[in-house]
């Protein structure tokens, strides 16, 4: 078990490696961030020199080097905008980057379980075409827009919720929706066709023969049984939740991860871009590995001896 | 005669299938006195297995229902009974099944003492945690699984075939049924589990006073532990007699011709005889003896109609126009 997380670790490791190579070097095919930086007028002289004092003079492999030296001893340089410590300005923003994600993934677990066991109890019923139906309209509506009419809808016409920022329970509410919405159709799918399979299976028979309601036996002996494809979906979405929430975080102007590394990309901040995606493929990859540790504790036959 | 424990009259339980509505069990007549085993032999699709299920109401949800006929325990009809009776107050209780796979039929995600529980918890035998894993202990050791209190927290991917065939045994008889429906309960085990299954059914029945229905199509095992004996032919029962009286001297020549098909220690040289032909469909069945196709003695008779039930002697009931011994 321990070997196994360490191996586990020690891949994850590589992964962020890679990650940190990729951003670096992709990032940089953005433009020159001195020419942003500096007003239009500033003298050739004057650009050379700064260019020379942020270190954007020397080769790009040792730019990496000189950057990735200093990320290890948690130093990821200076914004160029803000300038404070890029590490920083991120870490502030990542509480709220993981309650969105936290939030939007219940809303989605919210929808899709429920839907999911029911529409595999009561196959080809009306609410099985009503849960295929709301999923597919989940994922058919691109979450900007899921957003947009939320904001129409409830803040604007009915004026139930603030229409953006971050602070009260309610603040959560429909930027979780615009975001948990549209893995919902996958979950719902998945929940249901793993149900139906375990609900055809021996041990439930097993359990119906001796007395077991119908209760008992869907929610307790059969969905555990189909809560393994469930939680390696939930996995892969929360990951994609915490690291792709900059569209959703950007319209309700939600002051998370996503939306600082997309401003940074836009303003060439180099070190928030690095520190943010950085930060992101870490929290990536620790949710992969918690995935895979849960499945032991769902089905006692799994075992990380290997 | 006293009352029997279980008696099922005209049983008519359908599959409706996109292709068609199968006539699974199309007129079934038994009974099973307390303490007797009941041997429910036929070759697959026969409807044996569907008897079963509708015995205690666990046929497919989306396609099974029965039509007709009536299922008396204690003076209860089961076929009148809502699902929620059923699970409260029969099923596990007083009527009980080891289903056809022991293999198959624990959930691989609980605790073998969960689920050795559960009947006791359903039926409110056991109350809190700890009674119920006495209970459970209490059982499991009644079938024979060594030191039991230590292996309730085990899974039962821990548990051997034989092990996991005794764990399913136990939930079946948790609550001390009066009758156990067994389904193919050896088919998958190998020879010296199917012995000790055997024994483990044989003194339930000694200690209690079980009433037994195997479902089986071997008619070895039938004969081993069965009192009496029931061949079942596409959905109808075509003979019925105790276990001798059908082995020595059956009179249905379905029931020739499964026995000749058994092979028999020390008759190396003899050949064995396959049935020629199919089943019909249960779909459209025919309206005669639905073994007239295959049946050496069919006459015009076999074909037009279907033959009443005769009592050749007393309990040795056989549905054929021309029962008898098989022609040398």
């Amino acid at each position: 078990m321990l070997l196994y997380i360490l191996k586990r670790v020690g891949q994850g490791l590589i992964s962020i490696v890679g990650a940190s190579i990729v951003i670096f070097f992709v990032s940089r095919l953005s433009g020159d961030p001195i020419v942003l930086l500096l007003p239009t007028e500033a003298p050739p002289a004057v650009v050379e020199q700064v260019r020379r004092d942020m270190g954007l003079a020397e080769p790009l492999w040792r730019q990496y080097l000189i950057f990735a030296g200093n990320a290890l001893t948690g130093d990821f340089g200076n914004s160029y905008r803000w300038q404070a410590p890029a590490l920083s300005l991120v870490l502030d923003r990542l509480p709220a980057t993981i309650y969105l994600a936290l939030a939007a993934l219940l809303f989605s677990i919210l929808l899709s379980v429920p839907f999911g066991v029911l529409s595999a109890v009561y196959r080809g019923s009306w609410i099985d075409t009503l849960g295929k139906g709301f999923a597919m309209l989940g994922q058919a509506m691109p979450n900007f827009w899921v957003g947009l009419l939320l904001i129409l809808v409830l803040a604007i016409g009915f004026n139930l919720l603030p229409a953006y920022g971050y602070g009260t329970p309610a603040h959560i509410i429909m930027p979780a929706i615009a975001l948990g919405w549209y893995p919902v159709a996958a979950q719902t799918r998945i929940v249901r066709s793993a149900m139906l399979d375990v609900l055809d299976s021996d041990y439930i028979r097993m359990g119906r023969a001796v007395g077991a309601s119908e209760r008992v036996l869907i929610w307790k002996y059969a969905l555990r049984n189909a809560a393994i494809p469930l939680v390696t979906i939930l996995g892969v979405y929360f990951a994609a939740m915490l690291g792709g929430a900059f569209v959703v975080e950007t319209i309700f102007a939600w002051p998370g991860v996503g939306r600082t590394v997309v401003e940074a990309v836009f303003s060439r901040d180099f070190p928030v871009v690095q520190a943010g995606v950085l930060l992101t493929s870490i929290l990536f990859v620790t949710s992969n590995l918690l995935v895979d540790l849960s499945y032991g504790l769902i089905d006692p036959r799994i075992r990380y001896d290997r | 005669m006293s009352q029997p424990l279980l008696r099922v009259e005209n049983l008519r339980t359908h599959l409706f299938l996109k292709r068609g509505v199968v006539k699974a069990v199309d007129g079934v007549n038994l009974h099973v006195d307390a303490g007797e085993t009941l041997g429910l032999v036929g070759e697959s699709g026969s409807g044996k297995s569907m008897t079963s299920l509708s015995i205690l109401r666990l046929l497919p949800r989306q396609s099974g229902r029965i039509v007709e006929g009536h299922i008396w325990v204690d003076g209860v009809d089961l076929a009148s009974l809502s699902e929620e009776e059923m699970a409260r107050d029969w099923r596990g209780r007083r009527v009980s099944m080891v289903s056809q796979d022991p293999m198959t039929s624990l959930n691989p995600v609980f605790t073998v003492g969960d689920q050795v529980g559960a009947p006791f918890r359903y039926h409110g035998l056991a109350h809190g945690a700890r009674a119920v894993r006495e209970a459970a202990v209490k059982v499991l050791r009644r079938v024979r699984i060594p030191s039991p209190e230590k292996r309730l927290d085990d899974y039962p991917h821990q548990f051997s075939g034989g092990m996991r065939q005794r764990v399913v045994a136990a939930m079946a008889i948790a609550c001390a049924p009066r009758l156990l429906i067994a389904d193919e309960p050896t088919s998958n085990l190998d020879v010296t589990i199917q012995v000790q299954m055997i024994a483990l059914f044989r003194e339930l029945q000694r200690d209690s006073g079980l009433g037994i229905i195997l479902i089986t199509h071997d008619l070895g095992v039938a004969a081993s532990i069965c009192q009496r004996v029931a061949v079942m032919y596409a959905g109808r029962i075509v003979e019925v007699g105790d276990v001798r009286t059908i082995y020595r001297s059956p009179a249905h020549p379905y029931t020739q011709a499964l026995l000749n098909a058994i092979p028999h220690l020390g008759q190396r040289r003899r050949r064995l005889h396959a049935i020629a032909g199919q089943p019909p469909s249960l779909i459209d069945p025919p309206v005669g003896c639905r073994f007239a196709a295959r049946c050496s003695r069919r006459t015009a008779q076999c074909d037009a109609e279907y033959p009443p039930e005769v009592e050749l002697a007393s309990g040795h009931k056989v549905a054929c126009w021309r029962p008898g011994p098989e022609a040398a």
